[in-house]
C-alpha cells in the first residue's frame, strides 16, 4: 500500500467506506447544562452500533441558553438508523424512558426533513387527559404534567434520508497510551464539527470488526489484521512498531459533515505528531463494494 | 406594482360593508367593475366609486386610506395578500379570515377577527367587545391565526376561542376568554372581572395576578415550566412584546371547575 507522510505521520492511501442512513436531530434542554447532558447521555446510551443497538446516537453539540427554543441550556442529539420504522421506534422508546423521565427536561425538533417523526405525539398519552396541545409559530408542542412541573415536547421532528454512517479513522501507535492520546485529540476536534457524531464510548472504538467470522451466525468478528497480539500469526496489516490501534467511527447528517469531521480528526492527529500520538493513520473499508460513500484519506489531508 | 388604494372621500353617510374588497374578491375586475361594486347598506346603496377614490393596481396589496367607524367587515374571508387600513374600522374586521395579513392602524369595533382561522390581524388601536368571538348562533369563535391588539380590548375578548393566539397589550374588559374551548390569550395590562369564565381548556396568560376570578378557579401555586420561556421568546421574536410576559416560574390558576377544569390562567408573579 502506498503511503504519504505528514508531520512524520504515515497516512495510508486508502479510504473509509460509509453507508446511507436515516437520521434525525432533537434539542434537549433542562434548567442546567448538567441535566440537559444527563438526559442526552442517558438517551444515547447503548447506541453505539446499529448491529446490536438498533440505532447509533450521540450528542452533536452543547447549546447555550441563547440558542435553544426555551432559553435554557441544552444539547443537540442525533440518532441514526438503517430504516425509518426502526428510527421511529428507537426515538420513541428512548425519549419516553430517558428524556421524559429526566428532571426538568424539555425536547424540541432540530431537523427539517422530508418526513415527520413523532416526538410528543407519541408521548402525550402519558398525560392521561391532562396533556395540553399548543400550536404557535408554525410549530406544535405538547405539555405533559409530571411531578416536577411539565414535560414540554415538540409534537414531531424531521427525518433526513441524506445521512451517512460509518466514516472512520484508524490510529496506529507504538503503545496503547499513545493510541489513546491520538484518538482523544481526534474526538475533541471532531466534536466541534456540527452535524457529525461519534457513537462509540467516548467517541472511540477498540474492537474494530471485519464482516463475518468462522462461527456460523456471526455477522462480524474481530479485525484480526489490526490486532497487534496476532501480528505474525495472521495476515497482519501492522508493522513491528505498532502495538495498539484505536478507531473513530463517524455518522454525519450529510456526506459533507462526515468529510469535514474526518478532515478535522486527521489534522488533530497529524498535528500531535508520531512521537506522542499515532505513527500511522488508516481507514476501514470493505473493498468499496458495500458502501456508497468513500472518503479517501489523501483528499482530506491538511 | 403600486398597492391598490381606496382613499375615503368623506365620512360615509351609511354603514359600509367592505367584505368584497379583498384580493380574491377583486381579482380580475376592471377599474369600472370595482367602482360599481355595491358596498352601502341603505335602500340606495353606495358604490365603491361613490365613497372612495381608487388608485393602484396590485390587488394582493390593498390599502384603505382614512378610516371610519362605519366601515364594517374589512378583510372578510381574507385568504392571502395584505390589507392595511390607515384609520379606524367598524365591526367584524377580519371576520372569518383564513390567511394573509390585515393591519388596522386605528381602532376596531366589536367582533374584530370573529371566527378567523388563519392569518394575522393586527389592530394598533383599541378593539371593541367579543374580540375573535362568534356571531349569534355560531358554536365557536376564532379557530386559528394570530390576533394582536396593541391597545385595549373590550369585554368578552376571545369568547369561544378554539385555536390560535390573541395578544392584547393594554388590558381588556370583563370575561376575557369567556367559554373558551382551547387556544391562547395573552394580556399585558389590567384584566377585568372573571377572566376564563366557563372555559373548558386553553390558556390565559397575564402579566399580573388577575384581580377578580370566578370562585371555580383554584390556585395551583407556582409552576416551574419550560413553556413560559418558550412562549415569552415567541412573543418577543414576533415583535408583539419586547420583554417577557410570564417570566421563569409563573403562578397558575386551574379552571373553570364549573366545566372541565382543564383550562389554566398563568400569570407573572410579583405584580
Amino acid at each position: 500500500m502506498e503511503q504519504l507522510t505528514r508531520n512524520g505521520v504515515l497516512i495510508d492511501d486508502t479510504f473509509a467506506e460509509a453507508f446511507g442512513m436515516r437520521a434525525t436531530a432533537i434539542i434537549i434542554t433542562a434548567p442546567t447544562l448538567k441535566w440537559a447532558r444527563q438526559a442526552a447521555i442517558t438517551m444515547t446510551g447503548f447506541a453505539t452500533s446499529v448491529i446490536g443497538c438498533g440505532c447509533e446516537a450521540a450528542i452533536d453539540m452543547d447549546l447555550p441558553a441563547s440558542k435553544t427554543p426555551d432559553g435554557r441550556p441544552g444539547c443537540r442529539v442525533m440518532i441514526f438508523a438503517m430504516g425509518t420504522d426502526e428510527l421511529q421506534k428507537q426515538l420513541k422508546n428512548r425519549l419516553g424512558q430517558c428524556v421524559l423521565t429526566s428532571p426538568g427536561s424539555a425536547c424540541f425538533a432540530d431537523l427539517e426533513g422530508t418526513a415527520p417523526l413523532d416526538l410528543g405525539n407519541a408521548l402525550r398519552y402519558f398525560g392521561d387527559g391532562w396533556q395540553i396541545s399548543k400550536k404557535f409559530g408554525g410549530r406544535h408542542y405538547w405539555r405533559v404534567p409530571v411531578m416536577d412541573g411539565e414535560f414540554l415536547c415538540e409534537a414531531t421532528t424531521g427525518l433526513t434520508k441524506l445521512a451517512v454512517g460509518g466514516g472512520n479513522l484508524l490510529f496506529l501507535a507504538a503503545d496503547s497510551a499513545k493510541a489513546m492520546r491520538a484518538a482523544e485529540r481526534a474526538v475533541a476536534a471532531i466534536e466541534k464539527v456540527p452535524g457529525a457524531i461519534m457513537p462509540f464510548p467516548g467517541g472511540i472504538v477498540r474492537s474494530g470488526s471485519k464482516v463475518g467470522g468462522k462461527y456460523k451466525g456471526m455477522m462480524a468478528s474481530t479485525n484480526d489484521a489490526f490486532a497487534p497480539t496476532l501480528r505474525g500469526v495472521v495476515k497482519s496489516a501492522l508493522t513491528p512498531d505498532i502495538n495498539a490501534v484505536l478507531e473513530i467511527v463517524i455518522d454525519g447528517e450529510t456526506s459533507d459533515a462526515v468529510g469535514l469531521a474526518m478532515r478535522a480528526g486527521l489534522k488533530a492527529v497529524i498535528d500531535l505528531g508520531p512521537k506522542r500520538g499515532a505513527l500511522r493513520i488508516s481507514a476501514g473499508n470493505y473493498g468499496g463494494k458495500l458502501g456508497k460513500f468513500h472518503y479517501h484519506l489523501k483528499d482530506l489531508l491538511p | 406594482m403600486k398597492a391598490l388604494t381606496f382613499s375615503l372621500l368623506a365620512e360615509p353617510e351609511e354603514r359600509l360593508d367592505l367584505s368584497a374588497l379583498t384580493p380574491a374578491g377583486l381579482a380580475g375586475l376592471t377599474d369600472l367593475d370595482i367602482a360599481r361594486l355595491r358596498i352601502g347598506s341603505g335602500r340606495q346603496p353606495a358604490t365603491v366609486g361613490d365613497v372612495f377614490k381608487v388608485t393602484g393596481r396590485n390587488v394582493e396589496n390593498i390599502v384603505i386610506e382614512g378610516g371610519s367607524t362605519r366601515i364594517d367587515k374589512v378583510g372578510t374571508g381574507l385568504a392571502l395578500g395584505a390589507i392595511r387600513v390607515t384609520g379606524a374600522v367598524g365591526s367584524q374586521a377580519g371576520r372569518q379570515m383564513t390567511g394573509g395579513s390585515l393591519l388596522i392602524e386605528g381602532s376596531a369595533g366589536h367582533h374584530a377577527g370573529s371566527g378567523m382561522s388563519g392569518g394575522r390581524l393586527e389592530i394598533k388601536g383599541n378593539a371593541g367587545d367579543c374580540l375573535g368571538g362568534p356571531l349569534a348562533g355560531e358554536i365557536t369563535g376564532m379557530e386559528g391565526g394570530m390576533l394582536i391588539v396593541r391597545g385595549k380590548a373590550g369585554n368578552y375578548a376571545g369568547e369561544r376561542l378554539r385555536r390560535g393566539i390573541i395578544a392584547i397589550l393594554r388590558g381588556c374588559g370583563d370575561y376575557a376568554g369567556y367559554r373558551m374551548i382551547a387556544g391562547t390569550i395573552a394580556v399585558t395590562g389590567r384584566v377585568g372581572a372573571t377572566p376564563g369564565y366557563l372555559m373548558k381548556r386553553g390558556s390565559l396568560l397575564f402579566d399580573r395576578r388577575p384581580e377578580f376570578l370566578a370562585p371555580t378557579f383554584i390556585d395551583c401555586g407556582e409552576t416551574d415550566i419550560a413553556f413560559s420561556g418558550l412562549f415569552d421568546r415567541f412573543l418577543i421574536r414576533e415583535k408583539i412584546i419586547d420583554r417577557p410576559l410570564l417570566g421563569a416560574s409563573p403562578g397558575k390558576f386551574g379552571g373553570d371547575l364549573a366545566v372541565s377544569g382543564k383550562g389554566e390562567i398563568l400569570f407573572r408573579r410579583g405584580r
